[in-house]
C-alpha cells in the first residue's frame, strides 16, 4: 500500500509538472517532449487503477504513433520564436481578461458540492484473474456496440476525406509501376553493339 | 519492511539474471553477424583476437569504452545524451515479460503482449531525439525516415498480433505459448502463416535492419541518426539495436513457434527421445533461427527505397493482415482442429 501511494504521488507530481512545462516551455520540440512525459505519467496512474489495457493503449497509440507524427511535424517546422512571443504579448490584456472571466464563472458556478465526495478512498483491488481488457471488450461489443461502430465509421470517413483532400494527382508525377517493370525483358533494355553492327 | 526488502532484492537478482546474459548475447551477436556476413562474402571475418576471433566483441567493447564521447557544440546536450539511454531502456525493459520456460518469467502480467508492443513503439523516440538533438541535417533526415517507417510498420505488426490474440484468446505471453501445446503442427505459424510472415517483415523494419535500414543509409545520409555519436554513446545505440533484434526474435518464437515447447511433442518415438531437453534450449534455438535470418537478409537484399518501403507497408502488408483476420475469424468459428478446437 505504501509503495502504491509513493508511486501515485511521484507520478502525479511528474504529470502536473510536465503538463505545466508543455505550456511554459518556449521551445516547441521541448514542449512536445514534455507532452510525451505527461502521457507516460498518466499511463502509470491508469495502471494503478488496474486499467492496464487503457494505460498501454495510451502509450501505444498516443505516445507511439500520434506523438511520433507530431514530433515529425514540429521538428520540420522552423518556428520563429520571436514572432510567436510578440503575438503573445500583444494579446496579453485581452487574454488576462478572458482568463479572469472564466475563472470567475467557474468559482461562482462550481461549489464543492458539485465535485462529489472529495475524500475518495483508494480503489479496491480486483481478483488476480480479473482482466481489464476482457471487461472492456465485453462492454464495448455488447452494450455500446452501436456507439463503437459509429465511431469506427466516423474515423473511416475522416481517413477517406483527408486522403481525398491531400492526394491530388500531379501531371508530372513520377511513380513506379511495378507491374510494368516486371514485364520488361532483356530485349527491351539491352542492345549490344559490336563492330559488325548491332546484334542482340 | 524486511519482507519488502528481500522481495526487492530477489527482483534485482532476476533482472541481473536476464540483463547480463542479454548483454553477452548482444556482444556475441555482433561477432556472429560479422562471421556470417564474411562467409556469405567468401571471406573469413574477424579471426585475430582470441581463438577464431572469439574475443573480438570484448576488444570492440574496450575500444569504444575508452574513446572520447564528443558532444557537438551546437547540439542540445541534454537530449543528445538522453537519446541513447531512451533507446536502450525501452529495448531492455521489454524483456521483463518474456517467458523463458514454464514460469521462468520476471513479471507474469495479464497484458504482457500489449506491454511489449507499447515499449517497442517507444523505441523510435531514441532515434527521433538523437536526430533532432544532433543539430545535423543527416541525423535529422535519418530520424525522419525512421519515424515514418516505424509508424507505418507498427500498424501491420499490430494487426499480426491481433491474429495471435484471437487465436490464443489471451494477451499473456505465457498463456499464448501454452495454447500452442502439442508439437510442431500445433504452433501458430501454420494457421497464421501470412501473419507470421508479415510480423517478421515488420519486425525487421521496426528494428531498422537491412533491407529496411533507411535510417542509417550509409550511401545517402552517411550514418543517419547516429552520425554525431562517438565512443560509449554510439555503443549504447548499437547495444539497443541488437537487444531489439534479439527481442523481436524472442517474440516471433513465442508467438508463432511455441516458445519453449518442444517441436516433437506428441510424436511417438521422437517425442520421448527429446523429452529430456529443457525448454529453454528449444527457446534459444528458435531465437537463433530468427537471428540468423536477420543476418541472412542483410547479406542478401539491397536496401529498399523510401517509396518502396511505404508501398510494401501500406499497400501489401496491411491488406494481407486484414484479410487474414477475417479468414482466421471463420477458422475459429468453425473450430478447425487442431488449433481452434
Amino acid at each position: 500500500m505504501m509503495i502504491e501511494k509513493l508511486v501515485f504521488y511521484v507520478f502525479s507530481a511528474l504529470l502536473i509538472g510536465s503538463a505545466t512545462m508543455v505550456i511554459v516551455s518556449k521551445h516547441s520540440v521541448r514542449a512536445a517532449f514534455f507532452l510525451i512525459v505527461s502521457f507516460c505519467a498518466s499511463a502509470v496512474l491508469w495502471m494503478l487503477l488496474e486499467a492496464e489495457f487503457l494505460a498501454l493503449l495510451l502509450i501505444f497509440v498516443y505516445v507511439g504513433a500520434v506523438m511520433t507524427l507530431f514530433m515529425f511535424v514540429v521538428m520540420m517546422l522552423n518556428l520563429d520564436k520571436e514572432a510567436v512571443q510578440e503575438k503573445f504579448v500583444r494579446y496579453l490584456p485581452f487574454a488576462v481578461l478572458v482568463v479572469a472571466l472564466m475563472v470567475g464563472v467557474l468559482v461562482f458556478a462550481v461549489k464543492p458540492s458539485h465535485l462529489g465526495n472529495l475524500g475518495y478512498a483508494m480503489s479496491t483491488h480486483q481478483a488476480a484473474d480479473y482482466s481489464n481488457t476482457k471487461a472492456l471488450g465485453m462492454l464495448l461489443y455488447t452494450q455500446y456496440v452501436y456507439a463503437f461502430e459509429l465511431a469506427a465509421v466516423i474515423l473511416l470517413i475522416a481517413i477517406v476525406a483527408s486522403i481525398g483532400l491531400t492526394h491530388r494527382e500531379k501531371a508530372n508525377n513520377k511513380r513506379q509501376r511495378i507491374a510494368s517493370q516486371l514485364q520488361a525483358t532483356k530485349a527491351d533494355r539491352l542492345v549490344v553493339i559490336t563492330d559488325m553492327g548491332v546484334s542482340e | 519492511m524486511m519482507h519488502l526488502l528481500t522481495s526487492l532484492l530477489w527482483i534485482v537478482l532476476k533482472v541481473l539474471l536476464i540483463a547480463l546474459p542479454l548483454l553477452g548475447a548482444v556482444a556475441y551477436m555482433t561477432l556472429a553477424e560479422r562471421k556470417i556476413l564474411a562467409y556469405a562474402h567468401v571471406r573469413i571475418g574477424p579471426n585475430r583476437v582470441g581463438f577464431l576471433g572469439l574475443l573480438q566483441p570484448l576488444a570492440d567493447g574496450i575500444k569504444l569504452f575508452f574513446k572520447e564521447v564528443i558532444i557537438p557544440t551546437k547540439a542540445n546536450s541534454t537530449v543528445f545524451i538522453l537519446a541513447p539511454i531512451v533507446s536502450f531502456t525501452t529495448a531492455a525493459a521489454a524483456w521483463a515479460v518474456i517467458p523463458f520456460n514454464t514460469d521462468w518469467i520476471l513479471a507474469n502480467v495479464n497484458a504482457s503482449l500489449l506491454y511489449v508492443l507499447a515499449l517497442t513503439s517507444l523505441g523510435v523516440y531514441g532515434i527521433l531525439m538523437a536526430g533532432w538533438a544532433s543539430n545535423s541535417k543527416y541525423a535529422l533526415l535519418g530520424a525522419m525516415r525512421s519515424a515514418a517507417q516505424v509508424v507505418s510498420y507498427e500498424i501491420a505488426m499490430g494487426f499480426a498480433l491481433v491474429g495471435v490474440l484471437m487465436a490464443a484468446d489471451s494477451t499473456n505471453l505465457q498463456d499464448i505459448v501454452l495454447h500452442q501445446q502439442g508439437g510442431f503442427w500445433h504452433w501458430y505459424w501454420l494457421p497464421l502463416l501470412p501473419m507470421f510472415i508479415v510480423y517478421w517483415i515488420s519486425g525487421v523494419a521496426e528494428t531498422n535492419r537491412a533491407p529496411f535500414d533507411m535510417a542509417e543509409g550509409e550511401a545517402e545520409i552517411v550514418a543517419g541518426f547516429h552520425v554525431e555519436y562517438s565512443g560509449m554513446s554510439f555503443a549504447i545505440f548499437f547495444l539497443a539495436e541488437y537487444a531489439n533484434m534479439i527481442l523481436i526474435s524472442a517474440l516471433a518464437s513465442i508467438l508463432f513457434l511455441g516458445g519453449w515447447l518442444s517441436p516433437f511433442e506428441g510424436i511417438p518415438i521422437l517425442g520421448s527421445l527429446f523429452a529430456f531437453v529443457p525448454g529453454i534450449v528449444w527457446f534459444f534455438s528458435k531465437m537463433a533461427i530468427f537471428l540468423f535470418l536477420y543476418v541472412w537478409l542483410r547479406a542478401t537484399f539491397p536496401r529498399y527505397r523510401y517509396d518502396q518501403i511505404m508501398h510494401l507497408g501500406w499497400k501489401v502488408l496491411i491488406p494481407v493482415t486484414i484479410v487474414w483476420i477475417v479468414i482466421e475469424g471463420l477458422l475459429i468459428e468453425l473450430k478447425v482442429a487442431p488449433w481452434f478446437s
